[in-house]
Parts: structure tokens; C-alpha cells; sequence
């Protein structure tokens, strides 16, 4: 049982590995949702948000 | 066909540079346990992860064709972003030395040394040394497994990412089998580095696509993107840069 949560939790670390960052990854997705949603017209807008938040995301969280 | 080959070469190459970095680490983790307890447990416990790994894939795969297209592209576009751009981070956070690179020799010490530590402790070692060479592969076998998906399903490409990753797996088994110890010189983490920036340009394309967004030249998008990340990481790479100790004269 203990390898098996060992196995879960190694599995869950291969996608959030520091809380903070996979939450900036998530808020950028989020945005660049709410964006799609709210602009329906400029559809490629969302993707700006979603592109440009990634890289900032990286640049920033060094 | 110029479109097609410009999406089939970088699924390919991510699947099998990804593919070579996670084999490189399981080969160290099996050796170690051959090392400690001889390839019978070694053996067994990485057989048993394949076949683990091959149920799972079986089980699971069928569902594939099930999930609703934007849905599944958003769902693997955003776990390729946290899978690609962590990646990207740990590599460009190693290439500016602020944490050490990953090295298979230690590794490959660390691994022995827990294994022998455990049988002066009169565990059952053969169990438990199949079970850590088990449990590499599983876990290393399901990151391939995921990449492969991830940057094969969405435009049919499952076959020829698969056959990439087998092609790394085969090269680093071929390799590992002859020299019989860890493969420390594979530059690990300018496979990572160029692989988190393969990774995290399709997470972005994944992801867009799933929101409805029309990216300017279709699949020729994820070319711009990887080159944009490679900036940026190459960027951050010299403002995270530690500054050399100067010798006091």
C-alpha cells in the first residue's frame, strides 16, 4: 500500500512539482479561458494571453 | 506535405529525446539493483513493470477515441504545459548551476548504496530490489507512455511517436546491455533543456487548439513557439546565472 501511494504521489510530481508554478501555469490556462470566452470574436486573443503567459510565467518564475 | 512533415518531425523527435532521457534514468535504477542482487530480481522487476505499463495501455488506450476532441486537447495541453515547462525550469535552473545537474554515477552510488544499506538490515532484498526496478520502469514507462500521447494522439501521429520512443528505449537498452553501467555521459540536460522546450511549445498549441483558438499557420505554429520558449529560456538562463566567485587577490 505504502509503494502505492509512493507510485501516486511520484506520478502527481511528474506535473506539479512546485505548487506555486503549476498554479501560475493554471491561472495563464484560466485567463487565456475566460479571454476565449468573453471575446469570442478575436478568438486568437485567448491565445496571446495563453502564449504570452506561459513565457512570462517561465521567465519570472526563475 | 510540407505541413505534415513539419508536425510529424518534432511529435517524432519529442517522443524519442523524451523517451531517451527516461530510459537513460530506469537503465541506471536496474543496473544498481543488478549490481546489489545479480539480474534475476533486476530482470523480474523490470519485466513486471513493462507488462504493468502494457495493461495500462491497453486498458486505457481505447478510451483515447472516446473523449470529445477540444476536450482531450485542452486536457493534454495543459498537462503538457506542466510536464514541458517544469521540465524546461529544472533544466534552465541546472544549465545556470543553481542546482546541480543530474548526474546517472551518483545516482547510480545512491541507488546501490540504499539497496545494501537495506540488506545489512536483514530485509528480504531480492523483493525488495525487484520492486525498485519495477518500480522505475512503471514510472519512467508511464512518462514516455504520457509523451507519447501527448504529442501523437491529437493528429493521428500515435504510431510514428511510438515508434520514436521504442527507438530510444531499444538504443538505450542495446547501449546500457553492452557497457553494463550507467549511461552518465548522455548530456542529460541539454536533452531535458530541448525537449521541456518541444514540450512546452506543443502544450501551448494543445491547449489552444482545445480554447478554439485558429493558430496563424495551423501546425507551422508549434515551430514559432518552440523557437520563442528556446529564447526565453536561453534568456533566463543568463539573468539566473549565478555570478562567479572572484579570487580575492
Amino acid at each position: 500500500m505504502k509503494t502505492l501511494i509512493n507510485i501516486f504521489r511520484e506520478l502527481a510530481g511528474l506535473f506539479i512539482d512546485d505548487g506555486l508554478f503549476a498554479l501560475a501555469i493554471g491561472v495563464v490556462v484560466v485567463l487565456a479561458a475566460i479571454v476565449a470566452a468573453i471575446a469570442p470574436a478575436v478568438p486568437i486573443a485567448a491565445g496571446v494571453v495563453l502564449l504570452v503567459g506561459c513565457l512570462g510565467v517561465l521567465l519570472y518564475s526563475r | 506535405m510540407t505541413i505534415a512533415w513539419t508536425f510529424v518531425a518534432p511529435a517524432v523527435s519529442a517522443a524519442f529525446l523524451s523517451s531517451l532521457v527516461e530510459a537513460v534514468e530506469a537503465l541506471t535504477i536496474v543496473l544498481a539493483v543488478a549490481t546489489v542482487r545479480g539480474w534475476r530480481p533486476a530482470g523480474l522487476g523490470a519485466l513486471a513493470g513493462l507488462a504493468t505499463l502494457a495493461l495500462i495501455v491497453l486498458a486505457l488506450g481505447p478510451l483515447l477515441d472516446r473523449v470529445p476532441l477540444h476536450a482531450f486537447q485542452l486536457a493534454i495541453g495543459v498537462l503538457l504545459l506542466l510536464f514541458g515547462m517544469r521540465w524546461l525550469r529544472k533544466a534552465i535552473l541546472r544549465a545556470a548551476r543553481v542546482i546541480p545537474l543530474h548526474d546517472e554515477a551518483s545516482a547510480f552510488a545512491a541507488g546501490t548504496a540504499a539497496l545494501r544499506e537495506q540488506a545489512h538490515h536483514g530485509t528480504r532484498l531480492d523483493w525488495l530490489a525487484g520492486l525498485a526496478a519495477y518500480k522505475a520502469m512503471l514510472l519512467e514507462g508511464l512518462e514516455v507512455v504520457f509523451v507519447v500521447i501527448a504529442v501523437g494522439a491529437g493528429r493521428g501521429l500515435l504510431v510514428p511517436a511510438s515508434v520514436g520512443a521504442l527507438a530510444a528505449c531499444a538504443l538505450v537498452a542495446a547501449v546500457g546491455f553492452a557497457v553494463r553501467r550507467p549511461l552518465a555521459r548522455v548530456p542529460e540536460n541539454t536533452l531535458k533543456f530541448t525537449v521541456g522546450v518541444m514540450l512546452s511549445a506543443f502544450g501551448v498549441f494543445w491547449t489552444g487548439e482545445g480554447l478554439g483558438v485558429p493558430w496563424p499557420g495551423e501546425d507551422l505554429a508549434i515551430l514559432g513557439f518552440a523557437a520563442l520558449f528556446l529564447a526565453a529560456a536561453v534568456a533566463a538562463v543568463r539573468l539566473v546565472r549565478l555570478p562567479a566567485v572572484k579570487a580575492l587577490p
